[in-house]
């Protein structure tokens, strides 16, 4: 059973701030839907393995080489503040 | 016949004998955009002097007697979620509504080296989280068969440009069923490629397990052409699969003698529509009738697909989305007191409610001392699910079934009920958690919306499901009906 | 009173130098213009996917080699989510339940005895770009963000808790460094943030099995704030516990200026970084074949190498192992040994004077303006005669300064020593009618005064004239 307190604090690790309605409604909503998943609880998969990706490939590299970099108007032209080459953020703490 | 209804290849052909311009195909359909935009909202964003300056270029080309590849100058829309160079690209949401990328996807390169015309990018569910179109942060897309209706999702967009003669051809992305579902209610052509077929870099990522993208086309003929154009590995991304890509025109034969379909009975049971069931069983007499054995069979993990599905795609999201922070691109939340409240209030106000909901969702799958229980019992379940599709194509060429189990539902219908809403994709997500190809033909209509009918096949067999679906097409017309706009 | 026993584990993070980033093909070099490093995936855009560098797995199996680990057979990457500014897509591609390599260990030397420590597991991961506050980050108005850094290749080294000791793990940090840089895979420069390194403390009664709780210390940017830090911390701790108190698990960062640690305040917020296989990558299974091709690049680590010297070479094991510590200088030794094969002789001169010089100017000695041949060079002039030893000196120096040879500098400085037996007596003899005093003391018996007179002789011909036949001639000239 999901509680409030469960939906704060996965809020606060998403980094979503909820209103009282919303934490409500998340919390009955994450409840309902979980509930009707229980049903994945009855099979058995002690011996299953996990399917992480479905292709089988593996070892996909690339070769150390350096390549065009993006060019400086490009990197910030979508940045919503900036001070000169750098992005800007409010104060960390 | 308006040029805006005719397919790329049929265009094609008519540029190769000079019979038409690329220039006036698309004005045709961007006079047809004009006319009929309102009411569809297919787009969120037109390119038409791009696509004009294309078109241009196609004809000189054409005019100076060089080759033309066969989808040049052909007018087709990208689903939003897609980066262009140079256009902007919202994935249809509020915290990126005015990024424009400084690169183009993959399969954007690709096609631009077709030299097609691109229309404009079109709309979707936020971040391709729907099946309905209804929570782009923008605005909803109607059906074109019936605008109260709903035209799918969540490339609802793509599906409803090509249906309504928008665009001749479309890219989206399928995540759960997000090309086939839409296909199907707009009455065209879709397919979700085997995991690994298409390139998904520039792909803005939803699910990245799961995540595909593919066309939406009028017939099959070109459903293969864009599919030409597409396919094949590309070095960025690491799970596009080394494959070498046949020539897909060449699976466009009309014969399905010997060909073993299975059919799930788990499909045709749950809830589906008796209008609905008694289209698909036509259609499979019909393919019985021109040599196809048809047999029912079991697919007895089916039912977990859906929870499998709604635990891993959020986990994935959860992940994918964190980095709209409003620090690098996209939408920022003014005032705030420092970087941990600007990354709150910016996510709180840029993102919509399904894609909180999911994030919440997957956020809480993944965290401390639910893992197992939730996410890592989903991938073991995956396998379970992934392997009844292996021993089902033991036995069988193609699965088939209804590509959903009504046709296209009314605004608002389920938009109260979160379950409600992931329950119209339960016809569809088996496939991409599977990784196998889905292919959705038209197969006929219930009160004037289309019925689309799901092929299924083994992975890299889309030749295969072409060759099927070609051969219902031979035999049927759905594919020739337009909706009154 | 009760008696405490240190209990230390070191996460070390190191840079990894390839060309290329981990995921995508920026470069890594290190400063430059902010945000000119960086392509659209390691800016982390909407859509874009990460691809491994190859040269970065080559790398890790190097290192781990070198640490004696076991190299996985099947590895793979997860995501590591958490929100900061300088994480471009707020999560972290790193390794969590199958890294590359685990189960290794290195020797290092306490009191000439050996002991092992333990080296958990090494992962690979990507860098973080890097916040630029004005002041510090208590009182900056706002952060300014680079990306060059974003992507950077890091490899994780995380030791068991079996460091005993501040100094024992300044010397486990010292060692692993060391043979980082003989794989020549990083730059390992503390300074410049190549070479990173967190540390777990705890501290428990001796005799007890259990740790007792450990704090994570952060922020130390030198070998010899990271034996600060610990000792200040451990006192810490058991001053805390001797008046009763507890300790409680947290992060704590070193401050330099005032010589403490402190905690990090952090939002509450447990850390769950709700680790997941990265679905962008897919894994990777190391064949034995690759770990042996791999192995191939592995040169003589420090400790053969040091053996080899006091075998072959006859040196002290402590002089060996001064010039084991990095590769360059078991290479510059060797170099010169090649042009001149006394081994005694070089090794003083690179122990003694070269690192002086060095050390004074700052340099390492791969900057060394004196070249082994050139040193070798100076060793034939000073066996022929040449010059003499007080001399060579000199020249040395000039060397270092100047880069020339030495043959030049004693040509152009007019340095040969004088051996003519003509002009030596002459001086010789000046300075006997002047000395009357030390003659009579040196001939009764005075030795000392000889060296005296010998001076005088030296101070005339500007250190120049041969010794040895200066005082040939004072013995004959007074004695006979």
């Amino acid at each position: 059973m999901i509680k409030k307190s469960d939906v704060e604090h996965v809020a606060l690790l998403a980094r979503l701030e909820l209103t009282d309605n919303e934490k409500e409604i998340y919390t009955r909503q994450l409840n309902d839907i979980l509930g009707h998943f229980e049903s994945l609880q009855e099979l058995e998969t002690t011996n299953v393995e996990p399917m992480a990706h479905v292709l089988s490939l593996f070892n996909v590299f690339r070769e150390d080489k350096v390549d065009r970099h993006l060019p400086s108007e490009n990197v910030l032209a979508n940045c919503p503040d900036r001070d000169e080459d750098c992005f800007r953020v409010p104060k960390i703490v | 016949m308006s040029l805006y209804y005719l397919t790329a290849h049929e265009l094609h052909d008519l540029l190769l004998k000079k019979e038409i311009s690329a220039v006036e195909v698309n004005e045709a359909v961007f006079d047809r955009i004009e006319s009929v935009e309102d009411s569809v909202k297919a787009y969120l964003t037109l390119t038409r002097d791009q696509a004009m300056k294309t078109a241009q270029e196609v004809d000189d080309m054409i005019g100076a007697g060089r080759p033309v590849p066969p989808l040049a100058g052909i007018p087709i829309a990208i689903k939003d979620n897609i980066c262009t160079e140079g256009v902007r690209t919202t994935a249809a949401s509020k915290i990126i509504y005015n990024f424009i990328p400084p690169y183009d996807a993959t399969v954007v390169k690709k096609l631009a080296g077709q030299h097609i015309a691109m229309t404009g990018k079109t709309n979707l569910d936020e971040f391709a989280m729907g099946s309905s179109t209804e929570n782009s942060g923008f605005f909803a897309t109607h059906n074109p068969w019936d605008r109260e209706c709903v035209p799918g999702g969540s490339s609802g967009g793509s599906a409803a440009a090509v249906a309504a003669g928008e665009s001749v051809c479309a890219i989206g992305s399928d995540t759960g069923g997000s090309i086939r579902q839409p296909a199907a209610f707009c009455g065209v052509v879709g397919i979700k490629p085997t995991y690994g077929a298409v390139s998904r870099y520039g792909l803005i990522a939803f699910a990245s397990s799961l995540d595909q993208i593919g066309p939406f086309t009028r017939d099959v003929t070109d459903c293969a052409l864009m599919l030409n154009a597409i396919c094949g590995h590309d070095p960025l991304d690491s799970t596009s699969s080394p494959y070498e890509v046949p020539d897909f025109r060449r699976c466009l034969v009309n014969d399905v003698k010997g060909l073993k379909i299975g059919v799930p009975r788990e499909y045709m049971s749950e809830g589906i529509d008796a209008d609905v069931r008694q289209i698909i069983e036509k259609a499979m007499s019909l393919l019985e009738l021109n040599g196809a054995r048809i047999e029912e069979t079991s697919l007895p993990h089916l039912g977990f697909s859906l929870p499998v599905y709604y635990l891993i795609a959020p986990a994935e999201a959860s992940s994918n989305l964190a980095r709209y922070d409003g620090v690098r691109y996209g939408f920022r939340s003014a005032g705030a007191q420092d970087v941990v409240d600007m990354f709150m209030k910016t996510r709180s106000q840029g993102f919509g409610a399904e894609v909180k909901r999911r994030i919440m969702l997957g956020t809480y799958v993944l965290s401390a001392g639910y893992y197992d229980a939730y996410y890592l019992k989903a991938l073991k379940v995956r396998t379970l699910i992934k392997e009844d599709f292996n021993n089902a194509f033991e036995k069988f060429d193609i699965l088939l079934s209804p590509t959903t189990p009504s046709p296209a539902f009314r605004f608002g219908e389920k938009t109260g009920d979160p379950l409600k809403m992931y329950l119209s994709d339960v016809f569809t997500i088996a496939v991409n958690l599977a990784g196998i190809p889905g292919l959705s033909v038209p197969c006929g209509f219930v009160n004037g919306l289309p019925v689309g009918l799901q092929l299924m096949g083994r992975p890299f067999s889309e030749g295969k499901l072409l060759q099927a679906a070609y051969t219902f097409e031979q035999c049927t017309d759905h594919h020739r009906k337009h909706p009154e706009l | 009173m009760t008696q405490y026993e240190t209990v230390i584990g070191l996460e070390v993070h190191l840079e990894l130098k390839t060309d290329s980033k981990i995921f995508c093909s920026s470069s890594t070099s290190f400063g430059g213009k902010p945000n000119t490093h960086v392509c659209p995936v390691c800016l982390g855009l909407p859509g874009v996917l990460p691809v491994v560098n190859k040269k970065v797995v080559e790398d890790a199996i190097l290192v781990a080699l070198a640490l004696n680990c076991r190299i996985a057979e099947f590895s793979k990457f997860d995501r590591k989510n958490y929100y900061y500014p300088d994480m471009p897509k707020n999560y972290q591609i790193s390794q969590y339940d199958l890294p590359i390599a685990l189960n290794g260990y290195l020797e290092i030397e306490l009191d000439g005895e050996l002991k092992k420590i333990g080296i958990t597991r090494l992962h690979m991961e990507e860098d973080t770009g890097k916040l630029v506050h004005q002041g510090t980050i208590t009182t900056t108005p706002f952060s300014l963000v680079d990306y060059n850094r974003a992507g950077v290749p890091l490899l994780e080294i995380v030791s068991e808790p079996d460091l005993r000791s501040p100094e024992e793990a300044r010397i486990y940090l010292e060692k692993l460094k060391s043979i980082i840089q003989y794989t020549g895979v990083s730059d390992c420069r503390m300074e410049e943030g190549s070479l990173r390194c967190d540390a777990n403390v705890s501290v428990r009664q001796l005799g007890k099995e259990e740790f007792g709780t450990k704090t994570e210390i952060k922020n130390m940017n030198s070998f010899r704030s990271l034996q600060k830090a610990l000792t200040y911390e451990v006192s810490r701790q058991i001053e805390v516990l001797g008046e009763g108190g507890r300790i409680v698990q947290e992060t704590r960062t070193w401050d330099e200026g005032q010589g403490i640690t402190l905690p990090i305040r952090s939002k509450e917020e447990a850390h769950d970084y709700r680790y997941f296989p990265e679905p962008d990558l897919v894994p990777m299974i190391i064949e034995r074949e690759w770990v042996e091709s791999v192995r191939k690049r592995l040169p003589e680590l420090p400790d053969a190498r040091r053996e080899r010297y006091v075998r072959d070479y006859g040196l002290p094991v402590y002089d060996a192992g001064v010039l084991t510590s990095t590769k360059e200088m078991a290479d510059y030794f060797e170099a010169c040994l090649n042009a001149y094969s006394s081994p005694k002789t070089v090794s003083n001169w690179i122990m003694g004077d070269l690192s002086r010089l060095l050390n004074s100017n700052n340099l390492e000695i791969n900057e060394c303006p004196v070249s082994p041949v050139n040193l070798a060079s100076l060793f034939k002039i000073l066996d022929e005669g040449t010059i003499s030893g007080k001399i060579a000196k000199v020249v040395f120096e000039e060397m270092f300064a100047t880069g020339k040879d030495a043959g030049t500098i004693v040509k152009e400085k007019g340095l040969v020593q004088i051996s003519d037996e003509e002009s030596l007596t002459a001086i010789v003899e000046e300075v006997i009618a002047g000395n009357p005093k030390s003659v009579s003391d040196y001939r009764s018996g005075k030795d000392k005064a000889l060296g005296f007179l010998v001076g005088q002789v030296m101070k005339a011909t500007k250190g120049k004239a041969n010794p040895e036949l200066v005082n040939k001639l004072f013995k004959e000239k007074i004695l006979n």
